[in-house]
């Protein structure tokens, strides 16, 4: 099983968290929530591993599991 | 008395007295089955051509009315061709290949169930509930003409059951009053709602859906293709979903989703009910409305579907929602996994301990069938604001990418259960061999020609060997095939993947019990008494 990624693993990461702020300008609460949504879908997909995804899953959650996290 | 629940579509089993009802002790019969619907029929003509004797008490004396199940899937059909009527099942029903889903009023994406070659059987037939029962009956009639030991009692009500150590006792009440009578097993297939389960005091937990269902089955002459088309948030039934299928004698099955808190009284006013079709249909197609219903559905199940002598099949075992019709078709395959296995036990080739494995198996079928049916309506009526908000999600992405379209939800059809992990498995002998003829396994059909696999194995246990030598074995039949009798290669495919040859041992519910590269006798005989439940004679 591969695991998930927790440790630093994007360059440019600061054009990439500027660009994904800009996707939310002048949308409302709604649009942007619906925009979330699709962007985690997309993602999902080109990820395209179920387990790497669950782990992300738990990793993101209120209470993350301590021994998902390697 | 005996209670007029429902009414009936026709009567095909209207009640007669019989000297039992006047016998001075209470008659005992090998199996009793209670409840004479899909489930309860399939069993009783499969045991009825076994030669195991059994008895099937109904409350009414015929088919309930409206269409209700209408999607019978090819393992159905399969289970109907060893049985002896999936002709007919097939001749009467709409084959359909094609769906569409609809977003507002935007066709989103179009589907095609692609079915794979070879088979004997098309992936789905519609045809309504009480076509499939009368056809079941017709063919339990013609085998009681040729001798199968099959009776059945209309408005026969059970009101009481004790279980003893070798039997259970009932209590029956008709028309001329109560009698008595006694079952070696007695199988309950007596709907949802059981009356044997709530005798028993057995509980059926689950999930409610806050949701309800309008079914409108119309009847009207249109030369709409032959699709299933499921629409989304359509303009006639807002911020909803609908559903469009074909069934034979030009009626259409309409289910509209209405949402929890509606006023069904008024929903299923006839005017109202007209209204919405003509909305969907257009204005000025004429139509007849032969059908209306509201449903709601809970997904339950039983914990244990064998309470010593009493088994339970079909919906008083285990409840799901319609998306993806395993209702039906998982009763027909519950049946289908206990008819052999009672025979067998009754005629001393197995002891009782076969029995258990039935519902080891057809429990893990159930949990497949609800967890798939759960999905398919949580995905239909999204329960918190966040899961509307994926659903929505899914239904963006799928108008502008391909890779959404496998989220849409609106029912996983019904396919078999593969029974990993069963008692009776023998260990595959052949590990490399394709995954979808792993012990366990539903066999698949491919095209032999002028025949098809399926069409060939018996009603009993059957060896299958494939590109090598093999003998009969204590009784069982023998299909032996060289891999070039099937040119398209299926068989190759299905069976054999990389090996040149192949053994198969095949239950006689056409599920695969064992494997292995080369044949070998002692070995087929010892995985026949595994298969069995190792006990036995």
């Amino acid at each position: 099983m591969t695991d998930l990624i927790l440790s630093v693993n994007l360059a440019r990461s600061d054009d990439v968290y500027a660009r994904l702020l800009a996707a939310h300008d002048g949308l409302d609460e709604a649009e942007s929530q619906a925009l979330n949504a699709r962007l985690i879908l997309i993602l999902m997909n080109h990820i395209g591993d179920a387990d790497v995804l669950m782990q992300a899953i738990d990793a993101a959650g209120p209470d993350p599991v301590d021994a998902e996290l390697a | 008395m005996v209670a007029v629940r429902y009414q009936t579509a026709f009567r095909l089993y209207p009640y007669q007295k019989v000297p039992a009802q006047e016998a001075a002790a209470p008659l005992r019969h090998p199996v009793v089955i209670v409840g004479g619907g899909p489930v309860g029929m399939a069993l009783a003509l499969d045991l009825g051509n076994r030669g195991t004797p059994c008895l099937v008490l109904d409350d009414h004396d015929g088919v309930g009315l409206g269409s209700r199940a209408i999607c019978f899937a090819k393992r159905t059909l399969e289970i109907c061709d060893r049985l002896g009527c999936g002709e007919r099942m097939v001749d009467k029903g709409v084959v359909w290949n094609v769906g569409r889903v609809y977003r507002d009023d935007r066709e989103i994406y179009a589907f095609d169930l692609l079915p794979e070659t070879g088979h004997k059987r098309p992936a789905f037939i519609n045809l309504q509930q009480p076509y499939f029962e009368q056809f079941l009956v017709e063919e339990i009639r013609r085998k009681q003409a040729v001798g199968a030991p099959v009776e059945i009692r209309g408005r026969n009500a059970v009101t009481g059951l004790e279980q003893h150590a070798d039997h259970v006792a009932v209590s029956v009440d008709t028309p001329d009053g109560p009698y008595r009578l006694e079952a070696d097993y007695l199988v309950a297939c007596d709907g949802a709602n059981s009356p044997i389960r709530t005798m028993m005091g057995l509980d059926f937990g689950g999930r409610v859906f806050e949701d309800n269902f309008l079914i409108a089955d119309i009847r009207m002459d249109a030369d709409h293709p032959v699709e299933r088309r499921f629409w989304f948030d359509p303009p006639f039934n807002r911020g909803e979903t609908a559903l469009m299928h074909k069934q034979p004698d030009d009626v259409w099955r309409l289910d509209f989703q209405l949402g929890w808190d509606i006023d069904r009284k008024a929903e299923m006013a006839t005017d109202k009910v007209c209204a919405r079709v003509a909305a969907t249909i257009g204005a000025d197609v004429p139509f007849d409305l032969v059908w209306s219903s509201i449903y709601t559905f809970r997904c339950c199940t039983m914990d244990r579907y064998r309470h010593g002598r009493v088994f339970f099949a079909g919906d008083s075992a285990h409840q799901v929602s319609p998306f993806g019709a395993r209702g039906a078709n998982g009763g027909v395959q519950d049946a289908d996994n206990l008819g052999w296995k009672l025979s067998a036990v009754l005629s001393g080739a197995a002891s009782e301990s076969l029995l258990d494995s039935y519902h080891d198996e057809r429990k893990q079928a159930a949990m497949e069938n609800i967890a798939n049916s759960s999905r398919a309506a949580d995905f239909l009526t999204p329960r918190t604001p966040a899961h509307a908000l994926f659903r929505d999600a899914v239904l963006d992405l799928v108008e502008r990418y391909d890779f959404a379209r496998p989220m849409v939800n609106s029912g996983r059809l019904s396919t078999p259960c593969t029974y990993d992990g069963s008692a009776l498995n023998i260990p595959d002998g052949l590990p490399n061999g394709p995954s979808r003829s792993r012990p366990g396994s539903p066999a698949s059909d491919v095209s032999l020609g002028d025949s098809h696999l399926l069409e060939r194995f018996g009603s009993d246990f059957t060896l299958l060997a494939i590109g090598g030598p093999a003998a009969p074995v204590d009784g069982c039949k023998l299909v032996a095939l060289s891999p070039a009798d099937d040119e398209s290669g299926a068989l190759a495919d299905r069976y054999l993947g990389d090996a040149g040859a192949a053994v198969y041992l095949i239950r006689p519910d056409h599920h695969i019990a064992a494997r292995w590269p080369a044949f070998d006798a002692k070995t087929v005989t010892t995985a026949i008494r595994a298969a069995l439940g190792g006990g036995g004679a």
